[in-house]
């Protein structure tokens, strides 16, 4: 077995690693550097629980090899929250819309939604279901999830949340 | 489950990537955006001892449009060329098809040149490719070679490209005058590949007459298929319908888990009368 040298900046801290060519970027993050929140489902890049940042970018950590990052900056769940813990809007829309039950694809869908809004401007519901079309759940049938990249891309009341009471972070 | 080991090569350049295809033979592959690649390695459906990863090289990312046609890398990401002016407007079409493949987050990956070169005949930019007369240029131990896409695809994830040899960038000719393009599928969910689906582009006269018309059909058989006859019927005067009901005779497309072949073929002729009643009122305006 050959271990190669790589750095990574993950979540604005470097990180120097040794890892096997094989190694996924998702096992990286959750077995070297102990970053358990970016959370595996199917390893083939149906189900987007692995759901990162690379450059900026959402991207599913199950398909790249950790190996092709070096000097590579990723951006994991654990990163999205202010230093004080502050919730970053979609996150505090996930917690007012109740996005969420087991929480398997929270990861996921919060990197993946948090990319996708600073992107778009004006989405409409189709474009929101649409952009949450590579992030499955298996538990809330998506309503909340839904209500809650509304109610953090418009700052508009949502049916069935509280109207008045959106997150401004 | 886990991929196999393999050994990790990022040439700088097509020849060093060329050189070591060359030199490990079949024991070697191409990663681009290891979209469909490392699934099959994750999966253990497929393992190869050396990975050669093509996204270190320069000169393989650029999109670059003349009067005639637009030059898409083939390691252009699908979302770079989705976001591409220079698609949006010399090669309408492959603008029209790339949201249709997978997920964002797929796409901000998974290259044009990628999927191309893997051939899954549900895929969409391939029939893209045959719809519009494309020309790719592969590099290989023997040199460049140009080759027309009715010549590229040549079955299942099977293409003319040969040993040693990397696919490097796909022109897509620009089309002038008056016309329209649509891309129309019917998937299982959003994001899957399509049961079947139709590229098409048309070109109307000065009295909206149809005078020139592409039909590429994906997930209709082991490749994709260009529906000749129903082309030649819609610039002969028939109607959308019995265009879109020729297209579908003649293919004879797979039944799976899916969707049976009889559904299929329903559904491309659906796909087709759509796509193209979508592409003569663009072509209209
Ligand atoms: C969840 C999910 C959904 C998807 N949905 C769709 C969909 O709806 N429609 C669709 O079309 N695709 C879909 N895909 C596949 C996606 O489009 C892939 O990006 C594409 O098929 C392959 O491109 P890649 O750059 O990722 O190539 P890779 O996975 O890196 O390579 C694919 C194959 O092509 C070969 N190859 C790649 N580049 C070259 C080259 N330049 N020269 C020679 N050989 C090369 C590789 O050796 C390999 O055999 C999906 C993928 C996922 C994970
Ligand atoms: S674990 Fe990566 S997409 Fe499912
Ligand atoms: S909350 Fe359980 S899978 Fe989404």
């Amino acid at each position: 077995m050959t271990l190669v040298p790589i750095n990574l900046t993950v979540n604005g801290e470097r990180h120097a690693v040794a890892v096997e060519a094989r190694k996924l970027l998702s096992d990286v993050l959750r077995e070297d550097l102990h970053l358990t929140g970016t959370h595996v489902g199917c390893e083939h890049g149906a189900c987007g629980a692995c759901t990162v940042l690379l450059d900026g970018q959402a991207v599913r950590s199950c398909l790249l090899f950790a190996i092709q990052l070096d000097r590579s900056e990723i951006t994991t769940v654990e990163g999205l929250a202010g230093g004080d813990g502050t919730l970053n809007r979609f996150q505090a829309a996930m917690q007012e819309c109740h996005g969420l039950q087991c929480g398997f694809c929270t990861p996921g869908v919060v990197v993946s939604m948090t990319a996708y809004l600073a992107d778009h401007d004006q989405p409409d519901d189709e474009d929101l279901r649409v952009a949450l079309s590579g992030n499955l759940c298996r538990c809330t049938g998506y309503q909340g999830i839904v209500n809650a990249a509304r109610l953090s891309s418009r700052g508009a009341a949502v049916a069935g949340g509280r109207p008045g009471s959106g997150p401004t972070a | 489950m886990k991929p196999r080991a393999f050994q990790y090569h990022a040439p700088e350049s097509v020849g060093e990537a060329v050189g070591l295809l060359e030199a490990h033979g079949d024991d070697a592959k191409v990663l681009a955006g290891g979209q469909s690649l490392v699934p099959m390695l994750n999966l253990r459906l497929t393992s190869f001892e050396h990975l050669v990863d093509l996204n270190r090289i320069a000169g393989l990312g650029t999109i670059e449009r003349s009067s005639g046609t637009v030059r898409v890398g083939a390691v252009v990401r699908q979302a770079a060329a989705e976001r591409s002016p220079d698609v949006a407007v010399g090669a309408p079409l492959l603008a029209r098809a790339l949201p249709h493949i997978g997920h964002f987050q797929i796409r901000n990956r998974g290259t044009v040149g990628g999927s191309i070169a893997h051939a899954d005949p549900a895929s969409e930019l391939p029939a893209v490719a045959l719809a519009l007369d494309a020309t790719l240029e592969v590099s290989g131990p023997a040199g460049v070679r140009i080759i027309a896409a009715d010549e590229f695809f040549l079955s299942t994830w099977e293409t003319a490209i040969g040993d040693g040899e990397i696919l490097i960038s796909v022109d897509f000719p620009s089309w002038g005058g008056r016309c329209g393009f649509a891309v129309e599928e019917i998937a299982r969910r959003h994001g899957d590949f399509a049961l079947a689906g139709a590229a098409v582009g048309v070109g109307l006269d000065e009295d909206l007459r149809v005078v020139r018309c592409a039909i590429g059909l994906f997930g209709v058989g082991s490749t994709p298929v260009r529906a000749h006859d129903a082309e030649v019927a819609l610039t002969g005067g028939a109607s959308i319908g019995e265009a879109a009901a020729l297209a579908a005779a003649d293919i004879d497309p797979p039944g799976d888990v899916h969707a049976t072949a009889m559904y299929r073929k329903e559904v491309a002729a659906v796909v087709v009368r759509r796509a193209l009643a979508a592409a003569i009122e663009e072509a209209c305006l």
